[in-house]
């Protein structure tokens, strides 16, 4: 088996990587790797696993907070916050739910509301579930989540377009209707129609 | 439940994308407390948001980022302070982000008479639009209106019929500015729905128009 530079890299995670994978099978390692590290952290809490989930995510949360147009101080301060869930909620992480990606997503969106709404009730979040081993496959949606990177790519550059503005940038679908110019219906439609073709990418049970 | 009216695939991408207004986002995990079948098309909507993560260009850390949260890590958790639910004789009858919220039974809320046969409580939250619970009496039908934004309702107790069809407990109607429609309350029982808006209603009506300062949805 042929391996690349194991230094080469950022992600130590996939030091072994066969020339011959596609760049969804690299993905999907990679993926992999990340929900595994993760499923460890909760077994072992060891910290050096943390050390090493914070190298490849911490960066990627503060990038998204900043999209959503936190100011640079109050961007690193949420990203410690949502890292530090990552370490007490660990034992909340169902890798046959979400991949490690998706998990620390949601908790990084979730503290970036808290903080919008400081003074209010939060009761955004659902209440934690342990996770159920016996309800789905393993690892069934980080492979939906592989081919929906792919798919991802392939979209239209206005169903992407109006795909970032809500995601990366948090804004309302009237707020993306007033910024492209065009009507509500059509950021909807768009968004409909870009979930549609993720989901048929993701195959059968959509 | 037999839930059969569920969200719009734009709407939960926009919970999912954290774009919601509070009241509406509310109003989305309410249902997910009642709807398993929403709850595994979130997980999708999600995944959206891990894979854009994954795609992101990463930033550069404050310096020691690392080092200052490790040190943090063996500080004992702090409890938030958790609204402390009360056991009551409708418990079960709200769904849990809802009864979090007002704590108390449906029938202690201020309710306020706003028209014929029509009560409401303001939520009162943050945003643009208004958050409200509306308890619309038997054979009463709301005015016809349509939306500048969206609407959603979220059907708690009762039922009601309007153009789109039937919509019993746990049922969600998701109404943007191209639907008008006059929901009817079709049993002898109160329909009692949560109503989250990011936009005022346009009422079309003559009725509509007049009772429309005194509603104000």
């Amino acid at each position: 088996m042929q391996k690349d530079d194991a230094g080469g890299g950022d992600v130590n995670a996939a030091a072994i990587t066969p020339q011959s994978m596609t760049s969804e099978e690299r993905r999907k390692q990679v993926r992999d790797e990340w929900s595994a590290c993760l499923t460890r952290l909760a077994e072992t809490r060891d910290k050096t696993e943390f050390a090493r989930l914070f190298g490849y995510f911490a960066p990627r949360v503060k990038a998204y907070l900043l999209r959503l147009g936190m100011v640079d101080a109050t961007a690193e301060e949420v990203m410690q916050e949502a890292m530090l869930l990552v370490w007490r909620k660990a034992h909340l992480f169902n890798r046959s739910k979400a991949s490690a990606s998706t998990w620390i997503f949601t908790l990084a969106r979730n503290q970036s509301i808290d903080r919008m709404r400081r003074d209010k009730v939060q009761f955004y979040e659902l209440p934690e579930e342990e996770p159920d081993p016996d309800h789905r496959d393993m690892g069934e949606h980080s492979v939906i989540e592989d081919r929906m990177q792919e798919a991802i790519a392939t979209l239209p550059e206005g169903q992407a377009q109006v795909l970032h503005l809500s995601y990366y940038e948090g804004k309302s679908h009237s707020e993306i209707a007033e910024q492209l110019g065009i009507p509500l219906g059509s950021v909807k439609s768009r968004l409909r129609l870009a979930f549609s073709k993720l989901k048929a990418h993701w195959g059968e049970d959509a | 439940m037999n839930i059969s009216h569920h969200f719009d695939d734009a709407t939960l991408m926009a919970y999912s994308a954290g774009s919601l207004p509070q009241g509406m986002a509310l109003l989305v995990a309410c249902h997910l407390h009642w709807c398993e079948h929403c709850r595994e098309r979130v997980d999708a909507t999600n995944a959206v948001g891990g894979v854009l993560l994954d795609d992101i260009e990463p930033v550069s850390l404050g310096e020691g980022a690392l080092n200052d949260l490790l040190a943090r890590l063996d500080e004992p958790e702090q409890e938030l302070a958790k609204p402390v639910s009360r056991p009551s004789a409708s418990a079960g009858q709200l769904p849990a982000p809802l009864a979090e919220l007002v704590g108390c039974d449906i029938d202690e809320l201020p309710w306020k008479r706003i028209g014929y046969g029509v009560r409401q409580v303001d939520l009162d939250l943050d945003g643009p639009g208004a958050t409200r619970l509306l308890r619309i009496s038997p054979g009463v039908s709301v005015p016809h209106h349509t939306h500048t934004g969206n609407e959603l309702t979220l059907i708690l107790s009762g039922s009601y019929n309007d153009e789109v069809g039937r919509f019993c407990r746990g049922d969600v109607a998701d109404l943007d500015g191209e639907m008008e429609h006059q929901p009817l309350v079709d049993t002898d029982e109160d329909c009692i729905c949560l109503i989250a808006t990011d936009a005022p209603l346009k009422f079309t009506g003559l009725f509509g128009r007049l009772v429309q300062p005194f509603i104000g949805l």
